[in-house]
């Protein structure tokens, strides 16, 4: 959206946006809340609506506008407290005047009775008070249905609940109003809030599926401004609140490199056309003892060799077998460590959710700075949230590797030790810049295991399934199964060299006459 | 929420300044009532006007009123905690106790305040007899 195009077009002026500074939501909303408006926040119990209310204020006062929070439900004090975990300190905002409450939550020691019609003139007027008090830009409601629930007349409290919000506008600050639903997909919001309040609607879901929480955010409507629309997965961390992540903001700003880097096999680098592209993603996939984490272990070395920090996810194997394992192919990890070349991080997946792994990974990574990241292996995340939630994983940690010019690699098992796909490699392959795959090759009674470079983006590469050995250095490369077919379905079967030649003789003649020098990206 | 001040040893949540008056055996059954208002609306006069025949007819000489305006002075609805308006309050004798909305319902605001009849009156509940 092009404020300018808008504004030629039509004689009012487009609808202000209000950077919230909240991670990423400004992202969706297409640049923040509108200004000078008020916006419904709802969302189901726990679905992390005061949080959000107050981060919204939290954000504020960092940018150094000033809030008012008006509670209904939780007292201030329980507010003061459970905010601390965030590293809110709501007391302190207070004591320097940048946060006003408006302590509106019920009191258990007072006994009210009703005696004839009334209206919330009295709340209004602390609003407006408090308001003017710490001069405040952007005002919290939380929340809407707990004022009905104090008093008996409903349709009082509607009236009045819209008098506050059109008083808000009036007073020219931006407003978040939370409102409780009572399922994940159905009505906007309870006591038909959303019929004073209908400007701008953003829904917070916690959606329980397959045994997993799941937390989106959708932007269910902004009037008369732009925002990215469908539900966007986010969590609720410590130190942070709520951090929404972007699939699709973030691979707009995805840079390109070509320069290139070494796999860390001298072998492998030649089958790629000359290394994997520096903030490019290779996804290697194979069943269990194929050279998956081999392939991994090489990848750290080639980059500590060439003076590259280097990051390594294991959620399959301790730190002890890993650096045991590396030992065996001739590889020190803990002189790579002790040198501050690598950084290895063993956990179980099922922790956290997928979510939050993906906050903490990218924390890790801000903080370490590693120019290559490792994640060994992909299907043991599999099972720790949702096909969805995993997929959405899978994008936003690629994305982020990119846009901080990470050369990654991932690993994927296969469920079939002689072939076939896994559900891993079936859903994230088209995400992966490069693909290689690691087989099994049954071949006169022995095992022999296979290489080969199924996808890499933008470069030729070698078509070839080559025969490699796992010895002391890591993998060495054999020679093509020239004679030999289906070994990716996972049914080799040998072919007499001569039908191979005759078959080879014919695509070689009719590759040779338009032979392109690059493969255009798959 | 916590009042401020020291608490009450006889009410539990209660700062015990409001038992500050009743020292005296003239005071021990006067009513101190505060009504919170919001500007010169006709519910306001309703409620001012309700009150007021309530107090003649059942708290005669035994009560003080003062009126706060939450226009001319929010904090102190902020400070008590208000809402709704008209709210009265019935900070004497305790138990603290409020009563919102426009009065019109004598039978309400006489068990909201939790006014004794008076010794030689029939029950609060009863109606008038005119």
């Amino acid at each position: 959206m092009t404020s300018t195009n808008r504004a030629a077009r039509s004689d009012h002026r487009a609808v202000e946006k209000l950077p919230t500074g909240i991670s990423s939501l400004d992202n969706i909303a297409k640049g923040g809340l509108p200004k000078n408006r008020t916006t419904l926040i709802s969302g189901t119990a726990g679905s992390g609506k005061t949080v959000f209310a107050v981060q919204f204020l939290a954000a504020g006062i960092a940018k150094g506008e000033k809030g008012v929070f008006v509670t209904f439900e939780e007292s201030a004090n329980d507010i003061r407290a459970n905010m601390r975990s965030f590293g809110w300190d709501l007391g302190q905002w207070e004591e320097e005047g940048k946060l006003a409450f408006v302590d509106a939550s019920p009191d258990p020691l007072i006994e009210t009775v009703e005696a004839g019609a009334f209206d919330l003139g009295a709340l209004l007027a602390r609003v407006e008070n408090a308001v003017r008090k710490v001069q405040a830009t952007r005002v919290s409601v939380d929340s809407l249905g707990a004022v009905f629930s104090q008093f008996s007349d409903q349709t009082m409290v509607r009236g009045e609940l819209f008098r506050i919000a059109s008083a808000l506008k009036a007073m020219g600050v931006t407003a978040v109003l939370t409102a409780e639903r009572t399922e994940d997909h159905g009505p906007v919001a309870r006591f038909g809030v959303e019929e004073f309040i209908a400007d701008n609607v953003l829904i917070l879901r916690n959606v329980l599926e397959d045994e997993t929480r799941r937390r989106t955010i959708e932007i269910l409507k902004f009037r008369g401004c732009d925002h990215q629309k469908g539900e966007y997965p986010f969590t609720i961390v410590p130190n942070g609140g709520v951090i929404v992540i972007p699939l699709s903001a973030m691979q707009l700003s995805m840079k390109s490199s070509s320069v290139r880097i070494s796999s860390g096999n001298k072998d492998l680098d030649e089958m790629c056309g000359g290394g994997f592209f520096r903030d490019s993603v290779t996804l290697v996939s194979g069943a269990t003892g194929t050279g998956k984490t081999l392939t991994v272990t090489q990848f750290l070395q080639g980059g500590a060799a060439a003076g590259e920090k280097c990051l390594l996810l294991a959620f399959e194997e301790s730190r002890d077998q890993l650096v045991r394992n590396a030992t065996g192919w001739g590889f020190d990890f803990e002189k790579m460590e002790r040198d501050g070349m690598l950084r290895m991080v063993c956990d179980y997946p099922d922790l956290s959710g997928l979510e939050d792994w993906l906050i903490t990974i990218q924390q890790i990574i801000r903080d370490f700075k590693p120019q290559r990241v490792a994640l060994d292996s992909l299907s043991a995340l599999e099972n720790a949230g949702t096909l969805k939630a995993f997929r959405e994983f899978v994008i936003g940690l690629t994305s982020f590797l990119k846009h901080e010019e990470i050369t990654g690699m991932f690993t994927a098992t296969t469920g079939s030790l002689m072939g076939g796909d896994s559900i891993t490699e079936s859903n994230i392959s088209t995400l992966t810049d490069s693909i290689v795959l690691l087989r099994y090759v049954e071949m006169f009674g022995e095992m022999k295991r296979g290489l080969t470079v199924l996808k890499m983006r933008g470069s030729a590469h070698d078509k070839a399934i080559r025969e490699f050995t796992i010895g002391k250095g890591g993998m060495q490369m054999g020679r093509a199964f020239r004679n030999v077919t289906g070994i990716l379905g996972g049914a080799p079967m040998h072919v007499s060299p001569g039908d191979v030649e005759r078959v080879w003789a014919q695509y070689d003649k009719a590759i040779d006459r338009r032979r392109p020098e690059t493969i255009p990206g798959t | 929420m916590q009042p401020p001040g020291p608490a009450c040893p006889v009410c539990p949540g209660l700062v015990a300044s409001h038992l500050r008056l009743p020292q005296a055996e003239g005071l021990l059954s006067k009513y101190l009532l505060t009504l919170y208002v919001t500007g010169t609306s006709p519910r306001t006069q309703t409620a001012i006007d309700n009150l007021n025949r309530i107090c003649t007819e059942e708290l005669e000489g035994r009560y003080e009123l003062k009126i706060v305006d939450v226009l001319e002075n929010p904090q102190r609805a902020e400070d008590e905690r208000i809402l709704a308006t008209p709210t009265l309050i019935k900070e004497l004798p305790p138990p603290l106790r409020r009563v919102i909305g426009d009065l019109s319902d004598k039978d309400k605001v006489l068990l909201g305040l939790e006014v004794r009849p008076r010794p030689n009156n029939k029950p609060p509940a009863s109606p008038e007899a005119s």
